[in-house]
């Protein structure tokens, strides 16, 4: 059984060729998803994100509930708005889901996280929960609209209320506001400048049309795989999961070491992996030549072997890149097993393309 | 339903050939497998001189969802291979059967052309799919 978001009819009015995205009824692409790409990097772009689960968390131990949840540290957001990217860990380490966290209050959260791990990821919330005064609620009245791009801000603007503008006017990256009935937030998938708006179900489908109105091109799921893998952003279940401890998938920045005695779940075995160095690295591949590189191809490096977990054709770049888990030790070089031949790549930091400009 | 021009021949393998009337045939891939594959990134061609076999794989369409095999229809030779998709791999989406051909083959023996599909039973293929 699929489901689909209250934006699907203007998908299909847009000639969107859907797809079964974990049980979701996604646009896949609009026609062309290279296009789409390249509006998002050079105007603006919007896609349907109404499938992502957004959750408020609300109540007396509202604070604590979220230090023992994730790994990074909530006590760090004071300024009412701000959002904190992290891992919320298992026991063991491994990567249940990665998430964004807004901070209204000590007391007041939502967090938006992945579509495809919804019913582990409230399960699992559930759980801690019991521990903490505090309550979890699922919002699915809203629908989530993000609009991606140089331009996507200004033509936004066109539509907000003049309350609404004056709002958002000089928002800094990585925050958010409830105004009216929209929640407007600087954040988003793609590298580039824009805002990700929360709508009530009701209105959602009028946002889409104001938007397309005001020039912002729909872009599917295809062009944000593309986007996000430029921009060096992690993709759950592929560039990690339950098996993959943040430290090996590019995410140690998420995770608050101080104070010492917040215990985290999954703490434990994050320093000793620190301590120890065990854990594999993410690392950025490049390949200049044709073909294009997949995940799930093995990457020969000095002394070991790893793995590509995504791999694209970078519309920007005009060439290919991935992101890869390989061990610590590798250096500057490495050869991937492509259609039965090895070919030589380059390994860089995991990022590609910044606000549409490469960063190679 | 996608476009199935009746003069050409098809492979099940979503080739379509077109006899020029001079010995040689042109081959491209269909626009049900270029809507298949999404935006082409990458053509890999043979080259002008080489020999193949019907059913062999000589060229690689690469697009931005997967790489994908193109198989020779008929064996024989090659003879022109389109440059143009060197620089322009998205020719294949957006003219599958004109300016997005691929090779042109001079056939050893065209008799193998029988063992193609008509218009009609490559759209009665795709149907199965």
């Amino acid at each position: 059984m699929t489901s689909k978001t209250v934006l699907h009819a203007k998908h299909l009015e847009s000639n969107a060729k859907m797809v079964d995205f974990h049980g979701w009824e996604m646009p896949i692409n609009y026609g062309s998803q290279i296009e789409e790409h390249n509006a998002v990097r050079t105007d603006a772009g919007m896609f349907d994100v109404s499938h992502m689960t957004i959750v408020d968390v609300k109540g007396e131990q509202a604070q604590a509930f979220l230090r023992k949840l994730v790994a990074n540290d909530v006590a760090k957001l004071t300024v009412p708005g701000k959002a904190l990217y992290t891992g919320m860990l298992n026991e063991q380490g491994g990567v249940i889901d990665d998430l964004i966290i807004y901070f209204f209050s000590d007391t007041d959260y939502r967090l938006v996280v992945n579509s495809a791990t919804r019913e582990k990821d409230l399960a699992h919330m559930a759980k801690v929960s019991a521990d903490f005064a505090v309550e979890v609620t699922e919002r699915p009245e809203f629908a989530m609209i993000a609009v991606q791009g140089p331009n996507a801000k200004a033509k936004t603007a066109t539509l907000l209320t003049t309350e609404q503008q004056a709002a958002v006017e000089g928002m800094k990256p990585f925050f958010g506001v409830q105004v009216g009935d929209l929640f407007i937030a600087t954040t988003g998938y793609t590298g580039e400048d824009g805002y990700e708006i929360v709508v009530p179900n009701e209105q959602a489908a009028d946002l889409w049309q104001q938007l397309l109105d005001a020039g912002v091109k729909p872009a599917g799921l295809g062009a944000r795989d593309t986007l996000r893998l430029e921009a060096g952003m992690n993709l759950y279940g592929l560039d990690m999961d339950e098996s993959v401890s943040p430290l090996a998938a590019n995410m140690a920045w998420t995770i608050a070491w101080e104070p010492e005695d917040r215990d985290f779940i999954g703490r434990d075995v994050l320093v000793q992996q620190r301590a120890e160095k065990s854990t594999d690295k993410l690392v950025g591949l490049v390949l200049e030549e044709k073909g294009v590189l997949r995940s799930g191809s093995k990457v020969i490096v000095d002394g070991g072997e790893g793995v590509i977990t995504s791999g694209t054709f970078s519309p920007t770049l005009g060439f290919s890149v991935a992101l890869a888990r390989v061990p610590r030790s590798t250096g500057e070089t490495a050869q991937v097993e492509m259609r039965k031949k090895l070919v030589n790549v380059k390994v860089v930091k995991p990022s590609f393309v910044r606000n549409g400009k490469s960063v190679l | 339903m996608s476009n199935i021009p009746s003069e050409l021949k098809y492979a099940s393998s979503h080739e379509w050939v077109r006899n020029e009337g001079d010995g040689t045939f042109t081959v491209g891939i269909s626009e049900h497998a270029q809507e298949l594959l999404g935006d082409m990134v990458f053509v890999e061609l043979p080259e002008v001189g080489d020999a193949v076999d019907a059913g062999e794989d000589c060229a690689v369409a690469e697009s931005v969802k997967a790489a994908s095999d193109i198989y020779a229809p008929i064996s024989g030779e090659i003879v022109a291979i389109n440059e143009d998709l060197e620089d322009a791999p998205e020719t294949v989406n957006s003219d599958a059967y004109g300016d997005g051909w691929l090779f042109r083959i001079k056939a050893s023996d065209e008799s193998e052309l029988e063992n193609l599909l008509d218009a009609e039973g490559y759209a009665h293929s795709i149907d199965e799919d």
